[in-house]
């Protein structure tokens, strides 16, 4: 499986964030997108993700599934947690194991949640607890379904030292079992990556999109 | 593909069931309104049984609209609404299936207890009984007439007015065809069942259709 970009563009807003960009992403392997604010990390993630269209070049996935949009074979992780608060942990990944296409039965997700070290936690309503613990929860959400493509932004944010190398080992499983993981990142991310250099951007403060 | 449409029913369902989920809100609103229609037109029980469908149809049509524009506020809020694009579902089928949900759980406990509020406005039980029965049919057209609005104002911070302005005028053929349908029974001009009939046909029209087009405005407005 492999994923290459061909010479993508990519605007937001009317500005052109980075032109003639490309790169490929082997199985087992991880790249990692840096550069300043604005430079477009996030966009290229969720222009991945097929939430925004690209102004040229193409993306395709060679080994994937031909039926299924290159979105569809990929979890992604954003800013937002896409986690309901008024929901236990338990009742969130049951939920999202559901609709992804993972093993809706009760209880199927205990371990993946386990797997991040949360399992006490699984009856608890998200609202009532910790940032750290509701980003882990977040990211239990990449086991309850396989998916071969990672597309992380920012995945350790609001996570202890302890927690960041529980997630570390998650990801080199993944990696080890042929998956790709696509990180924006500007704290180390824990597993060995090549780098991938977006431009500076234009703007500085004030006049550069929410990246 | 059923599974994953149940799965996501059940979350609706637990969401709206919870504490500040706002299944009941539309109930309560409902009542609301109904209650301060007699201080209102005053204590005449002819003229108020001859309001009566009109008055529980406005009210519901407007306790409906009322929690709709959240329907896919939250989700875009919280970064769920980009995992559902990307799920096992189409985003067809997850808009009729979170309209199903809130339809279920905030509109179906309105229909149930509109008999006892029309208690209040002197109607007599055939009357109640019709009215529930148009609310019955012509509901669903409303709940998926407001999810065409909801999506197109999903990015709007405040979108809640902007989206009664998109949808109310559509949704004044369904008021038309229920108030005519269920004033039949209290001695209304039109009789009962052709109404009724054109109610059911744009209920099926509007689930038909409905979801393709809030689908493709909840992708066109998130680009």
């Amino acid at each position: 499986m492999r994923l290459g970009a061909q010479k993508i563009a990519l605007e937001r807003g009317g500005r052109r964030l980075f032109s003639g960009l490309s790169f490929q992403v082997g199985a087992g392997e991880a790249l990692v997108a840096v550069g300043p604010n604005g430079a477009g990390k996030s966009s290229l993630l969720r222009a991945i993700a097929g939430f925004l269209p690209l102004s040229e070049g193409s993306l395709v996935l060679q080994g994937g599934d031909a039926e299924a949009s290159l979105g569809e074979q990929a979890h992604c992780v954003g800013h937002a947690d896409a986690l309901k608060g008024a929901l236990t942990a338990g009742e969130n990944l049951e939920f999202w194991a559901g609709v992804l296409g993972g093993d809706p039965r009760r209880g199927a997700w205990l371990p993946a949640l386990g797997r991040l070290g949360l399992a006490h936690v699984a009856d608890f309503p998200v609202r009532a607890l910790s940032a750290g613990q509701q980003r882990r929860v977040a990211l239990a959400r990449l086991l309850v379904a396989r998916r071969p493509l990672w597309l992380l932004d920012e995945p350790t944010t609001a996570l202890d030292a302890a927690a960041q190398s529980l997630f570390a080992g998650v990801m080199r499983e993944h990696l080890e079992a042929g998956g790709l993981i696509i990180a924006a990142t500007h704290a180390p991310l824990g597993v060995a990556a090549r780098t991938l250099e977006l431009g500076p951007g234009e703007g500085t403060a004030g006049s550069s999109p929410p990246s | 593909m059923t599974s994953p449409a149940l799965a996501l029913f059940l979350r609706e369902w637990r969401i709206a069931r919870r504490i500040g989920g706002g299944a009941s809100i539309g109930a309560v609103f409902f009542l609301i309104l109904v209650t301060i229609m007699p201080f209102a037109l005053g204590p005449d029980m002819i003229l108020l049984a001859k309001l009566g469908p009109a008055i529980l149809w406005i009210a519901a049509l407007l306790a409906t609209l009322l929690g709709l524009d959240r329907l896919f506020q939250g989700d875009s809020d919280d970064g769920s609404l980009d995992v559902l694009v990307n799920s096992a579902l189409p985003l067809e089928i997850v808009v009729l299936v979170k309209c199903a949900a809130h339809w279920a759980s905030s509109t179906l406990p309105l229909i149930c207890v509109s008999p006892l509020f029309g208690l209040m406005l002197a109607m007599d039980a055939r009357p109640l009984a019709l009215v529930a029965a148009t609310l019955l049919a012509g509901t669903p057209a409303l709940t998926m007439i407001g999810a065409i609005g909801a999506a197109l104002t999903v990015s709007l911070r405040r979108g809640g007015l902007l989206m009664a302005v998109l949808v109310l005028p559509l949704a004044i053929p369904v008021l038309i065809f229920g108030v005519s349908a269920a004033s039949a029974a209290s001695g209304g001009a039109s009789p009962f069942v052709t109404p009724f009939l054109m109610l059911c046909a744009i209920s099926l029209f509007a689930i038909a259709g409905a979801p393709f087009a809030a689908a493709a405005a909840i992708r066109h407005v998130r680009e």
